[in-house]
């Protein structure tokens, strides 16, 4: 039994943004041809377009967050839409209201689109599934699971740089297992046809069986991963996850897979080295990298605006494609 | 027992796995036992006839593990709400596991479960007696007294005993009494904060994961203190390939331990998962189809002698969540039937074979004279059309819990009648 993409509408169009999974290479180029496109916005005196105007995006953050709910938050005020910024974690739910009871409550309010970040993998699709008809929902991060619009504006960071994905060797470094970015950004780079995708970690923070989960492979030792690579990703490493049975230190981690000149001297000369923020110096990497030649961090951040507004002003623009002409003139009867 | 009215049960085929009959046969019950199997006795007058042509005739199913939620749970089931779905099912006598609220830990609320069960007269419950106090692994219960108070068995529930020297005192003093310990193999530590199989689909999907060695683990430890204390264990829903593996050894070896599976097992597996379906949220959770086919064949070579529901009534909120955030469990009790019977339409049992693990199987790991037909036995029957086709609705279930995956899928065989203790207790 197949069931169909809950992020498409029946025409195969974005309706919601909840991972990279089960999306085409065409919508998943769509969507970065869309984001190239408003990469001029933030050059424009006036930062704005009239796209998404009197549409309402609510923010809806059961998780801290500030740079991801800032860039979205930008993101949907440069296409004119009405933002809301809702940090639940502090209000609602302590409380004891349900995702559900939040969602109802805001969707009276006649809110168009949810920005959804929560803790717990399958929430994005949860309330996608509970949704009314007109409402779309973009995950900003759920749990381990996905952050799909992360990896879209990575995906337009390494190919700013590199424009062709079928030529790559791209290595993600740090903690996969608990890492959403990393499931969406694996996902992402197969789909676009990248064919040497690798993950760099030791045992503990890889999950069981990354290589046929994603089509990667997996190292555990950083000189060799990165060797030849065109892109290397570092991911950020919980400090939580230190001192545990996960890790023993911070400076064994970075020992070993910490990123310095001399580990990148096995990459390729012109690799460039992503991270997706906020950096732990002297842990995932060395000051010197990170703002180093190679770095195109603040890049990442500058498109993750764009890519946002190309997800945000598809999915909004096609709940108006939902209705056919002969349902509206209906409707007007 | 009174009021049992006088009956026959004609032209179905009586199959009887105890005794290995398998024939179209008439029986005749009267004061709640089985009176005549075949021609009636001279003289006998039926109150009733009901006519099973076409239809199947055998034991009532025993089920080693439903959840009714009555005490504490009410909001979820209760034990009127599950004995009606018990019946509507063709289960006659059914074990429930002891996290009510309170605990099953003392003689007067395994009486309490016992005697709103009479009153309701659908389906015989037999309580799971607590094998520590508030299952909380710490101080053993009063076994002797629970025994007596008409517990068959002892167990943890879904709550494993973290200390082995608590487990092993356990398993020692229920062994003074011969009362068999229920263990839902599951290391606690390797299980923690996992909803999901840790494989493919949990790792794709970001869902925290339990690993294999949670049931690998915990079937070692208990394995091992079964043959040191000679207690006798009972893996009460085993998942994985390995498991079943560790448990046909020790049984080789003479270790006196059995094991069953729940009957969604034998169908689902992790990929039902990749929708986020937060009905196939179950502990232990839904394994690879390799693990799927060794529990299949360990069902059949008879590794496993019990197949059960794990009936897990929920209400409706309990399941409306991010699925990590949601409770586990599948409401089980109506899908029994349709599900045994796919074992039989799949080749995996024959139909005598499946009868048996659903009825003497299991009353034989509860060493109660149940799950067989003969005369003087307490008439405790279920017939069942095995070819009738239905979909489960939410208008047409019975059980309060509707939290079930196979809602909505076209399932094969259902019950007709249902008699415990003689009386007509479900009829469709």
């Amino acid at each position: 039994m197949t069931t169909p993409n809950p992020q498409l509408d029946a025409q195969g169009r974005l309706k919601h943004f909840l991972t990279i999974d089960g999306l085409s290479r065409e919508l998943l180029t769509e969507i970065l041809d869309q984001a190239n496109g408003f990469l001029g916005v933030a050059q424009q005196a006036v930062k704005k377009v009239p796209l998404c105007r009197g549409k309402v995006v609510a923010n809806l953050f059961f998780e801290n967050s500030t740079r991801t709910r800032t860039t979205f938050e930008l993101a949907a005020k440069r296409l004119s839409a009405d933002v809301l910024n809702l940090n639940i974690s502090t209000s609602a739910t302590a409380k004891g209201e349900t995702v559900l009871d939040t969602l109802r409550n805001l969707e009276a309010m006649h809110v168009d689109m949810f920005v959804v970040r929560h803790a717990e993998s399958g929430t994005a699709h949860f309330m996608a599934a509970h949704a009314a008809p007109h409402v779309s929902i973009i995950n900003a991060g759920d749990g381990r699971h996905a952050h799909p619009t992360q990896a879209m504006l990575d995906m337009l960071t390494i190919r700013c740089h590199k424009p062709d994905f079928s030529q790559l060797r791209v290595a993600i470094v740090g903690d996969i297992l608990h890492s959403r970015v990393a499931r969406s950004q694996m996902i992402a780079l197969k789909t676009l046809g990248v064919p040497d995708v690798r993950v760099i970690a030791p045992r503990t923070l890889l999950p069981t069986r990354v290589e046929e989960a994603f089509g990667v492979r997996a190292y555990h030792d950083l000189s060799e991963g990165v060797r030849d690579a065109d892109v290397v990703i570092m991911l950020r490493i919980q400090r939580e996850r230190m001192n545990s049975a996960l890790l023993p230190s911070e400076h064994e981690y970075f020992q070993l897979f910490g990123l310095t000149e001399e580990r990148l001297s096995t990459a390729r000369p012109d690799a460039i080295v992503m991270h997706p923020g906020p950096i732990n110096r002297g842990v995932e990497m060395d000051s010197q990298v990170a703002d180093g030649r190679r770095s195109v961090i603040l890049e990442q951040v500058t498109n993750g605006i764009a890519v946002r507004m190309a997800v945000m002003s598809m999915c909004l623009g096609n709940q108006h494609l939902g209705t056919s002409p002969s349902q509206e003139e209906a409707a007007h009867a | 027992m009174l009021n049992a009215p006088r009956l026959s049960i004609r032209h179905g085929r009586l199959i009887d796995p105890a005794s290995g009959q398998d024939a179209v046969a008439d029986i005749h019950l009267a004061e709640g036992r089985v009176l005549a199997i075949g021609a009636a006795p001279s003289g006998f007058q039926p109150d009733r006839t009901l006519d099973a042509r076409g239809q199947v005739v055998c034991p009532g199913f025993v089920d080693l593990c439903a959840r009714v939620r009555e005490p504490g749970h009410e909001q979820k089931a209760t034990i009127a709400s599950e004995g009606r779905a018990a019946a509507a099912s063709g289960v006659t006598t059914l074990c429930c596991p002891p996290d009510t609220r309170p605990v099953i830990d003392t003689p007067a609320v395994a009486r309490l479960v016992h005697q709103i069960s009479k009153r309701h007269g659908l389906v015989r419950i037999l309580p799971i007696g607590a094998m520590t106090q508030g299952l909380e692994g710490k101080s053993i219960t009063e076994m002797a007294a629970l025994k007596l108070a008409g517990c068959p068995a002892l167990g943890q529930a879904d709550r494993p005993v973290r200390d082995t020297q608590v487990q092993r005192r356990a398993l020692e003093y229920a062994a003074t009494f011969g009362l068999p310990i229920f263990l839902l193999p599951l290391d606690p530590e390797l299980s923690a904060g996992g909803c999901a199989h840790e494989g493919l689909v949990g790792t794709r999907l970001g869902l925290p994961g339990i690993p294999e060695a949670a049931e690998t683990v915990a079937v070692a430890r208990d394995l091992a203190l079964a043959e040191q204390t000679g207690a006798r264990i009972h893996f009460r829903g085993l998942s994985t390939a390995r498991g079943v593996e560790m448990l046909a050894e020790a049984r080789a070896r003479g270790v006196r331990a059995s094991g069953d599976v729940a009957l969604h097992q034998l169908f689902l597996t992790e990929h039902d998962l990749e929708h986020f379906d937060a009905n196939c949220h179950l502990i232990p959770p839904l394994r690879t189809p390799a693990d799927r086919d060794a529990l299949r064949t360990a069902l059949a070579e008879g590794v496993l002698t019990a197949v059960c529901s794990d009936h897990q009534p929920h209400d409706a909120d309990a399941k409306l969540g991010p699925l990590p955030e949601t409770a586990p469990g599948l409401s089980g009790l109506e899908t029994v039937l349709p599900l045994a019977l796919r074992l039989v339409a799949t080749g995996v049992l024959d139909l005598m074979g499946m009868i048996e693990r659903l009825t003497v199987g299991p009353a034989s790991i509860l060493e109660r004279d149940l799950g067989r037909i003969a005369p003087g036995t307490a008439a405790d029957l279920c017939v069942f059309d095995p070819d009738a086709v239905w979909t489960p609705s939410p208008a047409t279930w019975i059980s309060q819990g509707r939290n079930t995956p196979f809602m909505g899928h076209e399932l094969r065989g259902r019950v007709s009648w249902t008699l415990l203790g003689g009386r007509i207790v479900f009829e469709r």
